[in-house]
């Protein structure tokens, strides 16, 4: 019973009990910290859930000073790249802009369906789904005008996304698998699919090295938001993120969602539709993976192959785990990540450190960050303002 | 029917070694996570072990020349990274799941990061058991030429069936599995066991890395695993928690997995990566026919998160 109520997010008790009736007293105590958990994220997140997670971060990043030390690094060094590469010059800033914008749409593919207390890892496969229907959309539509080839594109990787997790939303329902599983398995089948094509049918003669599908053309490339070396893309993730708060936790339908999280056999009581809600937040959670993966092949890479697979779903999950599955906390959180990811390069050029170091470092945030989750509720500064 | 050529047989003939050959990964962390899931947690971050293990094994074997130090630091650093685990999993109100994918993360970036220059060097492999020498077709021969590896797996399956049935400790891991109070009120402690648990498991998986490098393919990089970890974390609720079932079902995936490449041989090169994906698909299409959302899993610790 208690491991049941050990919570990721604002949504304990994944999965419905299946004993009935039993429920035993322990059950009161994270419910009412799922009470707390809504109020404060509704008026934007209290003071402790900026300052926990941002101690978190703080010591993940002195483990990882401590950890290349060890390879004879200098930790400041190590900083001072890190800051260069991903927030120091008008470049860096674009190009952490830049990485931001697939990951702000791949966290919402966690954090969605946190929502409902489901725990969503296959953010990197609906974006695969998502490149490739983009891709194939735009070969077809070779000639036609660029803005609807455009539109089209969106439209395509959104609901081949889409449809890629309201998958494994649908098999948890409605056949009881359990959907962290299934989700990374379509990763991999995901990845089968988009080689399988790449190499066969929809392979570019010309592309000998890495099998690639033939160019989208220069014309149907969605560009850079004027002013400034960043994709639209960008703007595309702000936008899904702001739409998804405002869902989320100012309609209806988003209220019925987080009953739904909170307390599976409430919300059957009140008569809420549990399976329609599963498949439609999966199916949007989906849809921003898949707009992600048609960001990558509009604005960055312009066709499809294995490049594609570059990681963004797996820093995604840990953009909303360390967002608390907040849609607009993502935001930020992403362009943290994106940073970090933004200064691999340098840190690889200046300091020899290998490109996986920006791994062991994500790696090491998460671990901490989850490992901060018993923190909340024990500092009692917080108390008198937050609850 | 030409000397050494068997024609079509080739492709059973491969899928029957490869089952045994592919399968001693599965086998590994499928065992150890069985052990772990018995206690009542589950840890999703076996990949990340693996993927480490495999180049603790290599790293080893090419510093010390012998595999079987490799096979022994691959385990060691398992039990490492099931110590983590288990450490933070044990402060409250934190999900095991979501370590797990921390850890699975943080694994494979550290093995990376490692094992960087443990890509260009050759190291000393495990040794191989010839069983088909008694065959002249080289295809039988190189199908029964099985890893110790692979036989030990095949001890420890039937091993672990007993211990848990009947030994002192399967039984006081089995109550921390069904019912935590159970197990505190006869004064153990939960978190401890589950500690032992996970650690165990987490040595088992790095075996089964050890076996990647240092057997098959045997070598090591950056592409070695590509989620044999999770399939086998997701085989575990397959065999209904249950280790002689572990170890055929360890069989049907290697064997699945073997299916790509045996074609391939025969020249059948059209669907090459489906056919790679084949345990991906297998494992799913096994999970959507024998879960059910109506009722709990026969077999499964009512402790565990997962089939809660």
């Amino acid at each position: 019973m208690l491991d049941a109520a050990r919570t990721i997010t604002p949504t304990p008790t994944p999965n419905p009990s299946p004993q009935g009736g039993g429920e035993r007293t322990e059950l009161v105590a994270p419910l009412s910290i799922n009470i707390r958990n809504a109020f404060t994220d509704r008026i934007g997140g209290a003071a402790e859930y900026v300052v926990i997670p941002a101690l978190a971060l703080a010591a993940a990043l002195i483990a990882f000073g401590i950890f290349v030390a060890l390879f004879g690094k200098n930790p400041a060094d190590l900083y001072f790249y890190m800051y260069q590469g991903a927030f120091g010059t008008w470049f860096s800033w674009q190009n952490t802009l830049s990485r931001a914008a697939p990951l702000i749409l791949t966290a919402l593919c966690t954090a969605l369906p946190a929502q409902l207390g489901l725990v969503i890892i296959g953010g990197e496969g609906a974006l695969l789904m998502g490149a490739l229907a983009a891709t194939s959309t735009a070969l077809v539509l070779q000639g036609a005008p660029p803005f609807m080839v455009q539109i089209a594109m969106v439209l395509a990787g959104m609901t081949a996304g889409g449809i890629w997790i309201a998958l494994s939303g649908g098999l948890q329902h409605y056949r009881g698998v359990n959907e962290t599983i299934s989700s990374l398995l379509l990763v991999y089948i995901a990845l089968a699919i988009l080689n399988q094509l790449v190499e066969g049918p929809m392979r570019d003669p010309s592309s000998l090295n890495k099998p690639s599908s033939r160019e989208i053309g220069a014309a149907n490339m969605i560009g850079t938001i004027p002013g400034m070396d960043v994709h639209w893309g960008l703007v595309f993730g702000i936008v899904a993120a702001i739409l998804s708060y405002i869902l989320i936790y100012h309609t209806a339908f988003g209220f019925a969602a987080r009953v739904a999280g909170g307390n599976v056999r409430a919300a059957k009581v009140v008569g809420l539709g549990v399976g329609r809600l599963i498949l439609i937040i999966c199916f949007l959670a989906g849809a921003a993976a898949g707009l992600a993966g048609m960001v990558e092949v509009a604005a960055v890479q312009g066709r499809t192959n294995a490049n594609l697979a570059a990681g963004y779903g797996f820093t995604g999950i840990l953009v909303a785990f360390l967002a608390r599955h907040n849609p607009l906390a993502v935001i930020p959180v992403a362009v943290l990540l994106g940073g970090i990811n933004a200064s691999g390069g340098l840190l690889q050029r200046r300091l020899g450190l290998p490109d996986a170091s920006v791994l062991v470092l994500q790696g090491m945030i998460f671990i901490s960050v989850l490992a901060s989750e018993t923190l909340y509720g024990r500092f009692r500064i917080f108390r008198q303002g937050g609850a | 029917m030409a000397d050494g050529s068997i024609g079509w047989w080739v492709v059973p003939v491969a899928v029957l070694g490869g089952a045994l050959r592919v399968s001693t990964p599965f086998l590994f962390v499928s065992l150890g996570e069985c052990i772990t899931e018995r206690s009542g947690r589950i840890n999703l971050g076996l990949e990340g072990n693996l993927v480490m293990g495999a180049m603790c094994a290599y790293g080893t074997s090419y510093l010390t020349g012998s595999p079987w130090l490799g096979v022994l630091a691959a385990g060691c650093s398992g039990a490492l990274l099931g110590l983590v685990h288990a450490s933070i999993c044990g402060l409250p109100r934190v999900n095991d799941i979501a370590v797990g994918i921390a850890l699975m993360l943080f694994g494979t970036g550290l093995a990376f990061y490692l094992g960087k220059p443990l890509i260009e060097p050759s190291a000393p492999i495990l040794p191989a058991i010839e069983f088909g020498s008694w065959s002249d077709i080289p295809q039988v021969r190189a199908a029964l030429r099985i890893n110790v590896l692979f036989l030990i797996g095949v001890a420890l399956a039937p091993l672990l069936v007993w211990a848990l049935a009947t030994t002192r400790w399967g039984l006081i891991l089995r109550t921390a599995g069904e019912s935590a109070d159970a197990a505190r009120a006869m004064g153990y402690s939960v978190n401890l066991i589950r500690m032992r648990a996970t650690m165990i498991g987490g040595f088992l998986a790095g075996i089964g890395g050890s076996f990647l490098s240092l057997y098959y393919p045997g070598s090591w990089n950056e592409g070695l695993s590509s989620g044999q970890g999770i399939t086998a974390v997701a085989l575990v609720i397959f065999a209904r928690w249950n280790p002689m079932l572990c170890f055929w079902a360890s069989l049907l995936f290697g064997g699945a997995a073997a299916l790509g490449p045996a074609l391939q041989s025969v020249g059948v090169s059209q669907g090459y990566y489906l056919f790679n994906a084949a345990p991906y698909i297998l494992t799913l299409l096994i999970m959507i026919v024998t879960c059910s959302p109506k009722r709990t899993l026969v077999g499964a610790p009512a402790e565990l998160s997962i089939t809660k």
